[in-house]
């Protein structure tokens, strides 16, 4: 217990400068970063035009003159296709998780404030959705309606909201235990005013940090499905896309064919780790 | 006076963390065979530091312990692998505040005592569960034989308690530490586990360190009283004299504090402030902040612990010398 | 007697203090997950037929063991647990019919101080904000309820120009608790339920908020009911006692009748398991045997029977009625032994010692 008296300052800046502190945070922070400018400024940065195909210029290898990343199975300039995909896989990563943590944080702090059996029919109709892998579920969802990249935010925001729903409403029961909230009961404040002071701002954080962990899963699940034809459409670049479209490049241009991976993987990866610091940062107790 | 049991010399242990916090700052104590003393103190002054240093308990690679603790004979911060798996149980053994945590919820109480014994005697299983059944009537659990086979959610508290007794003294240690034993239990059984430990104590011979915040529970089962303070002993001394005659500005709080019946109507003098960051001692006694002796040199130097006839105080200006309180 | 209240000057009537809280024939039972199928459904009897009132002003001492009721007394009357029976009486007016309005306008009058001081603070509020709460749900402005805030952190120790900004993980447990009670006076309410809200204190930090608690109830006329297994803190300070056994009352009255002149059995055991203070005088024998036994079967009659040193084959066929000791008409309690024609064979003796 400290007996300083320093002044305190607000929850979310101990939480930043907690991040800042950070060496990992930092490392991914900052991978991120960059792979998000070369999305968003991919038209000022990308060196070629990502549509302009050469059969004579098909499958060059990393470090060919004028295509640094070499070229991919139409002749396209790599580099500017990676730049221009991570538009549409970030997007495909970020949306779905963004919508799924509206959503699923409004069903989850209702149920578990509420409890009891609207509680357990809410979550039990959710579990039905649980309880397909993710993947099948996303895959079975976009098929259904079709392909196109509209239809695989709507499958990918169905996927995660379930799951986000089980941790807002494990962790809004947890809190609603809390003696904190008995005595904010205790003043005679309205259900929707603890819900908003006393019970949001705690619940929040954990769901955040889940969610945050999600856009991995969301990116790759994207590319999934993209990969199998379900979302995004040739001749648009996007990471899942390119990496089915390169498959037949495997042999005799390993690394052009493995770029897109990669940099689903590093994506992902700094989104994991970040996610990761982030939980330890907003754990202001310890 | 032969070699005492345990002995423990100028102990310091810190905690490496986000800070460094300096739980236990040069404790020194002695225990002799078939003794019982009582480290009394709040939260944060280093009891259970203290007890778990004993037992080796702490993690080795956030902790760093200086100083020297012989119990039996044995250099226990030099023990490894399997002596120091004998020396916990054996020599030592340890009693806790929550029963609940010392059971394996899977398996029974009496097959859990048996195997105990067995992990450090080569007695086979039939001698072992009866031995294990013994220790449950030692400890006067009623209806033995059924409790042997009962599951540990299947007693009460005091039951459990009482259980865990008998698991630590299964293998007749030398010493035994019991950490606030009876702080989770109600009134009526927490006067029944004091009790017991001082009839068990009479019984075997052995020594007990008795970790508590409760002066009453304290005064019940020790001969001697050291009082902790921000991981310090302060003072040190008989129980009787400790408690009628206390020489350490704190110890005197502490008792002032403490609720009798003599205190109704009117206003209890308590020790103002709270107890100090141990990861921000002040330079000279760390209870200077709190005293209401306090002069320029506690805040400046800080007292050494003065020993004299098996008494112990740390203190410039003592409420009483030990001299005169004895 | 004196009464005076700011808050309420209704309450000088003269003569005895009229009671602020009433309760009566309490009652309370949880069902209990029964382990197979079919089979009577088992209860937990927590509050079995209580009765108690406590006189404004005053401050009523609820003691007994773990399993007891007391707790669960008092969530009830703080209505944050609806009774399955029973009725409250607050100030006049029962507490039943309180809806909306009426019933946020009750919960300002009666508040609450828990055991934990860490988890009964919001971890993401600063304490000042904490405190503030409160006035307003009940339609302060913001920024004259943060003022009062920072008064009544002044007012319970808490200088608020240090500390108003912290966060509840940045305070030591006395401090915490100090920020419990300017959270419970920030309402300005009549009565105020302390469970157990000492007990996790240190010694020396619990003295100073005990004495915080007694200059409070002095200067701002409350009422306390007082939860706590600490029969020297209820000691100190009660005005009236009420001991709780398996869901009932079996002892209530004034402080110095239950400590000086105890009438159950019960009550007794509970006093002299009272460490002792003097190495020259340790407890040599355990009053009671075993633990308190569980709530969902309690034995038939009188409940404590199966622990109580007295018992005879009266106690288990006739439930002692809680009953008026020595003409005293404030001091009650449940036991044959107090009644001459209760057919207990130690009854008569009993009652003219």
């Amino acid at each position: 217990m400290p007996a300083a008296s320093a002044p305190s300052r607000s929850y979310w800046a101990i939480v930043w400068r907690q991040l800042r502190r950070d060496p990992m945070a930092l490392a991914a922070a900052s991978v991120l970063l960059i792979i998000v400018a070369a999305a968003v400024f991919a038209p000022w940065l990308a060196p070629a035009d990502p549509y302009k195909a050469s059969m004579i210029k098909r499958l060059l290898p990393i470090g060919s003159a004028g295509f640094l990343l070499g070229t991919d199975e139409l002749g396209r300039d790599l580099l500017s296709r990676l730049m221009y995909g991570g538009r549409l896989s970030l997007l495909m990563g970020v949306v779905p998780v963004l919508a799924a943590f509206g959503i699923g944080t409004a069903i989850g702090l209702f149920a578990g404030y509420v409890g009891g059996k609207l509680n357990m029919i809410i979550m039990r109709v959710l579990d039905v959705f649980y309880a397909f892998p993710s993947v099948l579920l996303a895959v079975a969802i976009s098929g259904a309606l079709g392909p196109g990249m509209s239809n695989s935010l709507i499958a990918l925001t169905l996927v995660f909201v379930p799951q986000v729903v089980r941790v807002a409403e494990s962790v809004t029961t947890q809190v609603r235990q809390l003696d904190y909230i008995e005595a904010a009961r205790m003043s005679g404040a309205s259900a929707f005013s603890i819900i908003r002071v006393h019970v949001l701002g705690n619940v929040l954080g954990p769901v955040f940090v889940y969610a945050t962990g999600l856009l991995s899963v969301s990116m790759i699940l994207a590319s999934g499905l993209s990969f199998l034809g379900l979302g995004v459409k040739p001749p648009e670049p996007e990471w899942g896309l390119m990496l089915n479209t390169l498959r037949s490049a495997i042999y005799s241009n390993p690394w052009v064919a493995a770029l897109p991976g990669l940099l689903i993987f590093v994506t992902s990866i700094a989104f994991n780790l970040l996610a990761d610091s982030v939980r330890s940062a907003m754990d202001i107790r310890r | 006076m032969t070699t005492p049991l345990v002995s423990v010399t100028d102990l310091s242990v810190q905690f490496h963390g986000s800070r460094i916090a300096s739980a236990l700052n040069q404790v020194s104590f002695a225990l002799g065979q078939g003794e019982v003393l009582g480290l009394l103190g709040e939260s944060g002054s280093g009891k259970s530091v203290t007890l778990r240093t004993l037992l080796r308990l702490h993690p080795a690679r956030s902790t760093r312990i200086q100083g020297q603790i012989l119990v039996d004979g044995q250099d226990v911060l030099a023990l490894k692998g399997r002596a120091l798996d004998l020396y916990r149980g054996g020599t030592v053994s340890m009693v806790f505040q929550e029963p609940g945590l010392a059971f394996d919820p899977v398996y029974t109480i009496g097959r859990q005592i048996a195997e105990a014994i067995r992990a450090h005697e080569a007695i086979d299983a039939r001698s072992a569960a009866s031995r294990a059944l013994q220790m449950l009537e030692m400890v006067q659990i009623p209806q033995a034989r059924r409790r042997f086979d009962a599951y540990p959610h299947e007693l009460s508290g005091g039951m459990r308690q009482r259980a865990m007794i008998a698991l630590a003294l299964a293998c007749k240690p030398k010493l035994l530490l019991a950490d606030e034993p009876t702080t989770a239990l109600d009134a009526t059984v927490q006067i029944q586990i004091l009790l017991l430990l001082r009839e068990l104590q009479r019984e075997t011979g052995m020594s007990v360190i008795f970790v508590t915040h409760d002066i009453g529970a304290a005064v019940e089962v020790a001969d001697r009283i050291a009082v902790m303070y921000a991981g310090r002993i302060v003072e040190q001394r008989p129980v009787d004299r400790i408690v009628h005659t206390p020489c350490h500005p704190y110890t005197e709080g502490l008792l002032a504090a403490t609720v009798g019946p003599e205190h109704r109507g009117r206003p209890l003098r308590a020790v103002p402030g709270a107890p100090p960051d141990l990861a921000a001692l002040p330079p000279g006694c760390s209870f200077a902040p709190r005293c209401s002796y306090v002069s320029e040199q506690c805040r400046r130097e800080r007292p050494p612990l003065a020993v004299a006839d098996g008494q112990a105080l740390a203190c410039w200006h003592p409420v009483r010398g030990l001299a005169e309180a004895a | 007697m004196n009464t005076t209240s700011p808050s309420s000057p209704a309450a000088e009537h003269g003569g005895r203090p009229q009671p602020l809280l009433v309760v009566r024939d309490l009652k309370k039972h949880f069902p209990v997950r029964d382990s197979g199928f079919g089979g009577p459904r088992k209860f937990v009897h927590a509050v079995d037929g209580v009765n108690f009132s406590v006189p404004k002003g005053k401050t009523l001492g609820i003691v007994g063991e773990s399993g007891c009721g007391k707790s669960t007394t008092a969530r009830l009357v703080a209505r944050l647990m609806a009774a399955d029976a029973g009725s409250l009486v607050f100030d006049g007016e029962g507490v039943e019919e309180f809806r909306g309005l009426r019933l946020k306008d009750f919960r300002r009058k009666l508040q609450m101080v828990f055991q934990d001081s860490f988890a009964s603070l919001n971890p993401r509020l600063t304490i000042a904000e904490t405190v503030a709460y409160g006035p307003r749900v009940h339609g302060t402005p913001a920024a004259e309820a943060m003022r009062q805030a920072h008064r009544l952190l002044d007012r319970v120790g808490l200088e608020a120009a240090n500390f108003a900004n912290r966060y509840p993980h940045e305070l030591s447990g006395g401090q915490r608790q100090r920020v419990n009670i300017a959270r419970a006076l920030a309402y300005d309410p009549q009565l105020v339920i302390l469970d157990e809200a000492v007990a996790a204190l240190d010694k020396s930090v619990q003295a100073q908020v005990l004495n915080l608690l007694q200059e409070l109830k002095a200067e701002r006329g409350l009422t306390y009911l007082f939860i706590s297994h600490d029969l020297h803190v209820v000691h100190y300070l009660s005005d009236y006692v009420m001991v709780m056994y398996l869901g009932q009352v079996i002892e209530t009255g004034p402080v110095e009748r239950i400590y000086g002149h105890t009438a159950h059995p019960y009550t007794r055991a509970l006093l002299s398991a009272v460490p002792s203070m003097d190495p020259a005088q340790r407890t040599e024998a355990s009053p009671l045997a075993g633990d308190p036994p569980n709530p969902i079967n309690p034995p038939s009659g009188c409940r404590f029977r199966d622990r109580c040193p007295h018992a005879q084959p009266v106690c288990a066929d006739k439930t002692p009625a809680l009953a008026v000791i020595r003409g005293d008409a404030e001091h009650f309690a449940a036991c044959h032994l107090n009644d001459p024609a209760s057919g207990h064979p130690a009854a008569l003796k009993e009652s003219i010692a």
